[in-house]
């Protein structure tokens, strides 16, 4: 069992269980909007380098160092910019930002505020899946709410900055959780993604320079301009800094969103956060970071939760969605629901992925069904990695994490699925 | 009476596609917007659904039709009064989604993908609806509910009229 969860002060998860956390009137009494203010006081160009050193990185997936990303927005150009945040939530296992979108909306109106002035923003748009009608409604409630109290629009808190905030519903895609693939449906198309360079900071959302973040990033900017870099990255390790929200799921007895430090380890999350395996079973595996991560063994999660402890672990931590599974789990039946994930939500654009996320899901199911033939696990890995790199984004990478690891980590229970005679 | 077949947004619905195309630097961005308050409107997307929303915007019914068919969550068919669609992604697999569709195909005389024959109820399976702390879960029309059993879909069924 892992030891004592180390205390750490709530950032993301503060309001969490207040009453009405949602309004303006609570926000304000745990300090919102105060960030905001001291924001006014720093040229834009002082919250970028303030946010470079607090070593906040992207938590949508990428784990891009913020404070980089917003500097890659070109000098002196006179072309609107859009600051646009990713509330497209959509990687398996993963659920931390409808937990910020329902229960603290106003931490990510504030931090859009403030990343809008840094990067020269005067329109943000808020792109939220469409399955999330509930959060939806709240996060349009707390807009409504800035706006009324003067922290949206026109000159706002008498700072002479103006910020609109357009709210935008998808239509059920994961492919738009991808960066260019929210944009291109922002624009009003498929959302397929685009071709980098050029990079969305230069030509992005219709054609202008662009900065898309997740919501938990931007949620994480109103307590780095209050409390000062230095203390956001002293709460994490030297690459990494603060906490950050793990969706825990699956085998565990206590599911849901846990704050921690990045520098949590997994066995931590799961015994002390989590209370454990559920009564009666063993952890098999888990995997760390969302579907799209490499799935790691029982006897792999020493490993610190931060990017760069999960990269040398052979994994990735993705989303942060930690997927728990006990020895109940057949692990070939679940690569074929993650299979007939990724071959459903593949957007078609580019043929690796296109083809091998149909024909691996094909091959996974008919494992499952008895009728695998023995050259199938050998295909599907040179197919997968035959694939990797190939493609216009990070979707078919993240199909060859489960599908080359699940096999790799527990061949034989393939194998025995697999008839001799076959 | 609102009709698939023969669409037509009222004045106000007009304002309202006119409001919502003014808030992108280009109106197209308000294709995805528009098509959702066109499906609430005439029930479905139909292809003249398609057309008539594409001369709202001055394109292609082509593109119109582009885009509907990329996104799951706009039916080119008469869908049921009410859409349960459960997930059966990992999480909830790994806690018995699998037992929760059967029991709504059972419950329901239907298979996924179709609707009860008095209109009630569509049946579907999706990717992960991101509530996997729920798990088993699915979201019926607005929506979501989790940690269910046999019998609380029924008791959810029940409340669908």
């Amino acid at each position: 069992m892992g030891g004592p969860a180390r205390i750490v002060e709530k950032i993301f998860t503060r309001n969490f269980e207040r009453a009405n956390s949602h309004t303006l009137a609570v926000y304000r009494e745990t300090g919102g909007y105060t960030a905001l203010a001291k924001s006014f006081q720093m040229e834009p160009a002082a919250i970028t380098e303030e946010v470079k050193k607090s070593n906040l990185r992207g938590l949508g997936g990428a784990a891009f160092p913020t404070g980089m990303k917003w500097s890659f927005i070109p000098k002196g150009s006179t072309a609107p910019k859009y600051l646009v945040i990713n509330a497209d939530e959509g990687e398996p296992g993963t659920f931390k930002d409808r937990y910020l979108l329902e229960r603290d909306p106003h931490a990510l109106i504030e931090g859009m505020i403030i990343a809008a002035r840094a990067i020269d923003s005067h329109t943000g748009f808020v792109y939220i899946r469409g399955e999330y009608v509930q959060p939806w409604r709240v996060f349009s409630g707390a807009v409504r709410e800035a706006y009324e109290a003067g922290l949206l629009g026109k000159n706002i808190q008498g700072s002479g900055f103006d910020l609109d905030i357009v709210v935008h519903r998808g239509a059920g895609a994961y492919i738009c959780g991808e960066e260019t693939g929210l944009l291109s449906s922002l624009e009003g198309k498929k959302g397929w993604p685009k071709i980098k360079p050029p990079f969305p900071a230069v030509k992005g959302a219709f054609g202008n320079p662009t900065i898309v973040n997740n919501v938990e990033t931007i949620a994480a900017v109103p307590h780095i301009i209050n409390r000062g870099a230095a203390w956001f990255a002293e709460l994490g390790t030297k690459t990494q800094g603060g906490t950050r929200l793990y969706s825990v799921s699956g085998h565990v007895v206590k599911p849901g969103v846990v704050e921690a430090p990045v520098s949590v380890t997994l066995r931590s999350l799961i015994y002390d956060h989590c209370g454990g395996i559920r009564a009666g079973h063993r952890l098999k595996a888990v995997v760390p970071g969302g579907s799209s991560a490499p799935i790691l063994t029982a006897d792999e999660i020493d490993v610190t939760m931060d990017a760069d402890g999960l990269k040398a672990a052979g994994t990735m931590i993705g989303s942060a969605g930690v997927i728990v599974m006990d020895e109940t789990v057949s692990i070939p039946e679940a690569l074929m629901v993650v299979a007939r994930f990724y071959a459903h939500e593949s957007c078609g654009q580019c043929t690796p992925c296109r083809e091998s996320t149909g024909w691996i899901y094909k091959m996974s199911h008919r494992i499952v069904e008895g009728k695998g033939h023995k050259e199938d696990l050998d295909t599907i890995l040179d197919v997968a990695k035959r694939g990797a790199g190939t493609t216009i984004c990070a979707f078919y990478d993240g199909a060859v994490g489960p599908y080359v690891s699940y096999i790799e980590k527990f061949r034989g229970e393939f194998e025995a699925l697999i008839p001799r005679d076959a | 009476m609102p009709d698939a077949k023969r669409p037509e947004f009222t004045p106000e619905q007009i304002s309202e596609v006119h409001r919502l195309q003014g808030l992108y630097p280009d109106k197209q961005g308000a294709l995805l917007p528009v098509l959702t308050m066109a499906q609430e409107a005439f029930g479905y997307v139909s292809l003249e659904v398609e057309e008539y929303v594409a001369g709202l915007f001055g394109m292609s019914p082509a593109h119109v039709h582009e885009v509907v068919t990329f996104y799951t969550l706009y039916f080119q068919q008469p869908k049921g009064r009410h859409v349960v669609s459960v997930c059966h992604n990992l999480s909830c697999h790994l806690l018995g989604a699998k037992s929760i569709v059967e029991h709504l195909t059972r419950r329901l005389g239907v298979e996924v993908g179709e609707t009860t024959t008095d209109g009630r109820v569509t049946l579907l399976t999706v990717e992960c609806l991101c509530a996997c702390e729920q798990a088993p879960m699915m979201q019926v029309d607005d929506r979501y509910e989790g940690q269910l059993t046999p019998e609380k879909v029924d008791r959810i069924l029940e409340g669908l009229r």
